[in-house]
């Protein structure tokens, strides 16, 4: 995939590539690239999410727009609108199958060709922020990935975890993978980190504590923060809502704003 | 998108439907339909195999391998049976942390690799035994991911097993279509589907119902995993997932198929498995411990009819 001299590519507009990642599966990796870009957008940031779960797309139902199809203009794919002011803007498998249940059984040639599509012909426009969300694993899409966006030097990836050591286990060796393939860590998020009864307050630590924060300080990354169990965000994510405006009271509201200040942060200083 | 042929047609690689894919070649040349030589040395190899299990879900991080891990010890409870669990998990195995086997290797004898056992009646194989370093990412493409899976199978002295419980990455790609495609050549008896309640784990295991339509693998029933947290103080019941579209009940009315249980959220299992020890005997009286038990009774009394329907057509 090499961008051809002279010719303007569908990414020359795009300010900042950050990959979202985790070596396991169902611990946030979508949630946190939903919440980071409304974040991002309440900032008053333009952002697009390009989803590479092939298998597995969450990001159309988190954004409630999972009826929208996809169309064609004369620089590529139009990536799907989640507002008038065209504020986010997402491209997602989801986009592309004819009903919603519909299984894509593709081996890894299939699921590649179109990660290289997905990078190359969506037409995003201008971008301060383009949010890659991936699937689980170290595997076809995560090589693919990585190889198509690095002409575009991408910022660097945000790993998510649970506290379980179970988890934390798959992360570490997807920090191995960020380190062979020269991917930049920006740092770790530890979701579904304590849940608060609503009925007496007390907190239960369900999948454990403190495993993503021991994660980052091992590893001697940045630990940008403790995203707590909410059924706030579940049922926010769930009907497609804006967490971030909706719910500033909220549990994991504070550690969300936070993630998101520090992305802002790490990209306002004049770039090394 | 036209509909593929098929890897295994006559026509793969040469229909209208292949001009452009990406796997047209490999197809063309036959790479991809199986080869009759292997197919008899997986039936060889797995003769021994009774009844098999795969667990599924199209859904990350729901308790494939919590189940799987359960499942298995559960059944090898009967000390009278033999059973194996084998993570085809490649780039995310948990199963060796769960069994309390972590930093154990996997030796060779004469008869291929032996499986590493956590009892004398239960056998465990995992991509994890094989790897130097809890740090060793494995960054592999699919065909290799499919060749370790097959030497799994084939080069594993399993021996005599009466059940074979596969655990399985998220998904509907490689390793999904290898596991069945190997284990075509001996039999499965069907598919456990893992979910939790909420629509954005629903309608990832959708696609999974419709993937075993599509390769033509029985589904045993779903699992609703994490339905529900009783806080340990107060005793009141939260839905942390809520099941806005009804769950997984509504979702096993939808599509046909049965619902074997619920499983509450208890921050105990999550300990267990951490530390390598069985929540049943850590917690035997919690109602996760008998909803899992009575899950998996359904499971063993399916495989039991499965045999006898096949004795009678035999």
């Amino acid at each position: 995939m090499e961008a051809v001299a002279g010719e303007r590519s569908n990414l020359a507009g795009v300010r900042h590539i950050l990959l979202v990642l985790s070596g396991k599966g169902g611990v946030g990796k979508s949630t946190i690239s939903t919440e980071l870009a409304l974040s991002l957008r309440h900032s008053g940031k333009k952002v697009g999410i390009l989803d590479v779960d092939l298998c597995g797309p969450s990001i159309p139902r988190m954004f409630r727009v999972q009826d929208n199809d996809v169309h064609q203009c004369d620089s590529g794919w139009v990536p799907v609108f989640v507002d008038q002011d065209k504020s986010i803007s997402l491209m997602s498998i989801g986009f592309l199958l004819e009903k919603p249940d519909d299984a894509v059984v593709w081996r890894g040639p299939k699921k590649n060709a179109l990660i290289k599509q997905f990078v190359a012909d969506v037409a995003w426009g201008d971008l301060d922020f383009l949010i890659v969300d991936t699937p689980p694993g170290t595997s076809d899409e995560h090589i693919s990935t990585v190889e198509a966006l690095r002409p575009y030097k991408p910022l660097g990836a945000i790993l998510v975890t649970t506290p379980q050591a179970v988890a934390v286990g798959d992360v570490r060796r997807e920090l191995t993978f960020c380190k062979k393939t020269g991917l930049r860590v920006l740092g770790i998020v530890e979701n579904m980190s304590g849940f608060v009864c609503p009925h007496c307050s007390e907190c239960t630590n369900i999948f454990s504590k403190g495993g993503g924060e021991e994660l980052a300080k091992h590893a001697g990354v940045p630990f940008l923060g403790c995203v707590p169990l909410d059924p706030q965000l579940s049922q926010s994510l769930e009907e497609g809502r804006d967490f971030v405006r909706e719910f500033p009271k909220s549990a994991a509201f504070p550690a969300l704003a936070h993630i998101a200040q520090q992305i802002l942060d790490g990209t306002s200083q004049p770039s090394s | 998108m036209l509909k593929c042929p098929g890897t295994s047609s006559a026509q793969a690689g040469r229909a209208a439907a292949c001009q452009g894919c990406p796997n047209q070649r490999l197809c063309a040349a036959g790479a991809a339909a199986a080869d009759p030589a292997e197919a008899a040395a997986l039936r060889e190899r797995l003769r021994g195999v009774r009844h098999t299990v795969l667990v599924l879900s199209g859904k990350g991080g729901v308790g494939k391998s919590t189940f799987s891990a359960l499942l298995a010890s559960g059944l090898a409870a009967d000390e009278a049976k033999q059973v194996a669990l084998l993570d085809i998990d490649i780039c995310g195995p948990s199963i060796p942390k769960m069994m309390g086997l972590e930093g154990e290797q996997v030796h060779q004898s004469g008869s291929g690799w032996s499986p590493v056992y956590v009892e004398e009646n239960l056998g465990v194989m995992s991509v994890g035994f094989l790897l130097s370093s809890p740090d060793d990412a494995v960054i592999w493409r699919g065909p290799k991911k499919n060749g370790l899976i097959k030497q799994f199978l084939r080069d594993v002295d399993w021996g005599e097993v009466d059940y074979l419980i596969v655990d399985t990455p998220p998904g509907t790609s490689d390793e999904h279509l290898s596991i069945v495609q190997y284990l075509g050549a001996a039999h499965i008896d069907g598919a456990v589907i893992v979910t939790t309640p909420q629509e954005v784990s629903l309608q990832d295991v959708r696609k999974e119902i419709n993937f075993c339509h599509k390769v033509k693998l029985p589904i045993i029933g779903v699992v609703e995993n994490m339905s529900g947290f009783i806080c340990p103080k107060c005793k009141n019941e939260s839905q942390i997932f809520p099941p806005t579209t009804g769950g997984a009940e509504k979702m096993c009315q939808n599509l046909n198929v049965s619902l074997l249980g619920k499983v509450p959220l208890d921050p105990q299992i999550g300990r267990s498995c951490d530390k390598g020890q069985s929540f049943f005997s850590e917690a035997p009286e919690s109602p996760a411990t008998l909803s899992y038990r009575s899950i998996i009774q359904r499971i063993q009394e399916y495989c039991d009819q499965h045999q006898f329907q096949e004795e009678k057509i035999i």
